[in-house]
């Protein structure tokens, strides 16, 4: 049963997430906190900065680690399959048809109109980990490090692992 | 296909997912580069199209790119060693670096990582949805984008829609062929 959950908590974010790993970031976020409760906002923020942290594709290694920590070894390969073969089978298989449309407006259109509502859902994402901050660290630590993790990336265009390490450094000297 | 064509494939992917930081978007020209520079596995035209037809379908990128790949070069079996070679390694050490960490969230100091850690990924978070925002704009406008964006908002956040039902409605909408040739169907229909 929780391998059945595991399956669709993954199979349903990357079957209808158009826009690559990071799209699918929010509907997974939506199955994994928001419909089974496996996490909080907390333990996902984690997932997140870790997997920014490190290389490869970040759908994958959420995939794995959720996996992992829902249902152990199974639990991973469940997850990361799910992920991984159904739209690649489609791709294998369908690759002659999907030729044919690969320039069509409509296929176009299906990637345009479905970005406002992974934004809304990423900006929903947002708001929960504010929520976390406040809740956790409080508005001052929560402040500071925002302003310097977006200085740090915006600015001075940082590597993202690089302003991760700095925010648990910050956070284990100050925060614990 | 020989044992060491295998072999060249999977250090071909093992390198790009070592190298790719920032999502499967962000690992294309790594791909371009071993796939169509370094090996020849595909002609640049190829490779487009192939980039093209990837995007026609959901899910990560940078999966159905190296199993793809990994198909035409070596078969089944480059499928299956091309998207191991890319997500295996970095799957391994999140369950190992963070199994670690949350054994031991009641170490003080371990749970103000955590913490610290919430802001930056909001900024980020943050980041990407403006991304995303930005990038509807350019296709949509921003009457349209906006617009979408807080019916869905409201469908999902205020009704509890789910937001698979949400997407895989538009989706269905998108296919359906332009509104004026519909209207003129169902006239022909009565």
């Amino acid at each position: 049963m929780i391998y059945v959950q595991l399956f669709l908590a993954f199979f349903i974010p990357n079957i209808v997430g158009y826009g690559g790993g990071p799209a699918i970031i929010p509907l997974i976020e939506a199955e994994v906190v928001g419909r089974y409760g496996w996490m909080n906002a907390q333990e996902f923020a984690e997932v997140l900065g870790l997997g920014n942290a490190l290389p490869s594709p970040i759908a994958t290694k959420m995939a794995g680690y959720v996996g992992y920590e829902v249902a152990g070894a199974g639990g991973a390969v469940v997850a990361v399959l799910a992920t991984v073969v159904p739209t690649l089978l489609l791709m294998l298989g369908a690759l002659g048809l999907l030729y044919r449309y690969r320039d069509s407006p409509r296929v176009k259109r299906m990637s345009q109109w479905v970005r406002p509502v992974i934004a809304i859902m990423m900006a929903g994402m947002v708001l929960s980990f504010f929520s976390e901050g406040m809740t956790g660290a409080g508005l001052v630590h929560t402040s500071i490090i925002a302003a310097v993790a977006a200085i740090a990336l915006f600015r001075f265009k940082a590597h993202p692992a690089l302003v991760v390490v700095g925010a648990l450094a910050y956070g284990g000297l100050l925060l614990g | 296909m020989t044992a060491s064509q295998q072999g060249k494939l999977f250090f071909s992917f093992l390198r790009i997912g070592l190298l790719g930081f920032g999502g499967g978007p962000s690992m294309i020209p790594l791909v371009h580069q071993e796939v169509v520079k370094r090996h020849a596995w595909m002609k640049d035209e190829e490779f487009a199209d192939v980039l093209a037809i990837a995007n026609t379908l959901p899910g990560p990128i940078a999966t159905k790119m190296p199993g793809y790949i990994g198909f035409r070069v070596g078969g089944t079996v480059g499928c299956i060693n091309a998207v191991l070679a890319v997500i295996l390694p970095m799957i391994v050490a999140m369950i190992l670096l963070l199994g670690l960490f949350s054994r031991h969230r009641d170490v003080a100091w371990i749970h103000g990582m955590s913490q610290g850690m919430v802001p930056v990924v909001m900024v980020m978070m943050g980041q990407l949805a403006w991304d995303f925002l930005n990038k509807s704009r350019l296709a949509l406008g921003w009457a349209v984008s906006l617009v979408m964006a807080a019916v869905a908002g409201v469908l999902i956040y205020w009704l509890g829609v789910h937001p698979g039902l949400v997407i895989g409605a538009l989706l269905v909408a998108a296919m359906l062929p332009p509104l004026t040739k519909r209207k003129s169907v169902e006239e022909a229909a009565q």
